[in-house]
């Protein structure tokens, strides 16, 4: 079996993130719909508790950060929904975890094409 | 006989939606990209496929983690599209191929693949956009019929490069055998190089993309040696969307060769990749039809 683990700066989502990450990522993927995007913006904190986030999750949440998320168990995918609430793309995203300005780092990824 | 007649694999990236829906499809940063489908166009008017079996991973749109299958088959009449939360434009529905869905998992299951099995699917960007591409005028109706397969890419453990080669080549077998006159062509979306998570995000690996592009062609067996790890390693997390390739090519046991192929990076956070490979009966298998 592949070990999976201490790949330099990446995440990788197995069970145990997947069984920590539960919570969140159900939440995560309840955004699809519009109305769910809507009622949790109308209410942040009942939509975290209808979901039986743990504190950690709810701090993440609060926090926006994607490294806090990731660390919570959240899965790449479902929380793209998340930060597609407020308009995030991948880019901006991925500024954030690199700790770059989204102008590095689209320069980042444009030196990796030449 | 049902006929492979050929494969195509592109990139499925969600912008690719909202630059056509914008109609940037002709600005500096996406006209390589649209480029690429130029020939692809030429190459479907000319052979007019009846049926794509198009090979994608869903990114949570119709599973979630609470029931994860590591391959699943479409078998419904319809495929709808839906809204996947971050605003690119819902597609029309596709139409399906049920007898022929049918036949691919009863095959695939007699195979040793125990596929899940879907009759209500719902079709993310990464099975619509491909089609959009290939068919970019079509209106409310698609000119050919689909059938979804999708590999899970969400959850670890995911399968390994080698068994998603064989489900591919059981794939192609299950189409060969199917006793309608239909052409079929195999559609792999995903990749190539990307990482969207962890302070690796941003990687992209041009050089192992342009090494998996010339051995996708005639020497795909050497793909099927990475693991899993070797191939986060090389082309980052979500590079493990190259298995859509690998299984595509899977299916095609003729006589395979490029008939385009585009590589440009970076296409947001990914090595764009785009390639049509035509598969033509080998001689002993035409002897024996």
């Amino acid at each position: 079996m592949d070990d999976l683990s201490k790949i330099p700066g990446t995440p990788i989502f197995q069970g145990e993130q997947a069984k920590r990450g539960y919570a969140l990522n159900k939440m995560c993927f309840s955004f699809n719909d519009a109305a769910n995007r809507k009622a949790f913006l109308a209410d942040e904190e009942g939509y975290m508790a209808r979901y039986h986030l743990t504190d950690e999750q709810r701090a993440a949440i609060r926090s926006r950060n994607v490294g806090q998320l990731i660390a919570a168990g959240g899965n790449t995918y479902y929380l793209a929904k998340f930060a597609g609430i407020f308009g995030l793309n991948v880019q901006d995203v991925g500024a954030q975890q690199t700790g770059m300005t989204i102008e590095a780092f689209k320069a980042f990824l444009a030196s990796q094409g030449t | 006989m049902a006929r492979i007649i050929g494969g195509l694999t592109t990139s499925h990236v969600p912008s690719i939606g909202a630059a056509i829906a914008r109609g940037e499809q002709q600005t500096p940063y996406w006209k390589p990209l649209f480029d690429a489908f130029i020939p692809v166009h030429a190459w479907l008017e000319a052979v007019k496929p009846d049926v794509a079996v198009v090979i994608y991973n869903d990114h949570g749109l119709n599973f979630f983690l609470d029931k994860m299958p590591t391959f699943a088959v479409g078998a419904a009449a319809q495929y709808d599209n839906a809204d996947e939360g971050w605003g690119i434009p819902v597609l029309p529905s596709f139409a399906g191929d049920p007898d022929l869905s049918w036949h691919i998992i009863d095959r695939l299951v007699a195979d040793e693949f125990d596929i899940t099995m879907c009759q209500e699917m719902l079709v993310d960007h990464a099975f619509t956009l491909p089609i959009k591409l290939m068919y970019p005028d079509a209106g409310a109706t698609w000119p050919l019929r689909t059938i979804p397969v999708t590999i899970n890419s969400v959850q670890h453990p995911l399968p390994s490069a080698a068994r998603c080669y064989k489900l591919g080549q059981a794939i192609g077998r299950a189409i060969e055998s199917y006793p309608k006159d239909l052409k079929v062509v195999v559609v792999g979306t995903g990749g190539l190089s990307h990482q969207l998570d962890g302070t690796r995000a941003g990687f992209i690996n041009k050089q192992f993309d342009l090494l998996c592009m010339e051995k996708i062609v005639n020497d795909p067996l050497a793909l099927t040696q990475y693991s899993n790890r070797q191939i986060i390693e090389l082309a980052g997390s979500q590079g493990v969307e190259l298995m859509t390739w690998i299984a595509m090519r899977g299916a095609l046991q003729g006589r395979v060769s490029k008939v385009a192929s585009t590589y440009h990076a970076p296409i947001s956070n990914t090595g764009g990749a785009v390639m049509l490979l035509a598969n033509e009966p080998t001689p002993l298998a035409a002897a024996a039809e």
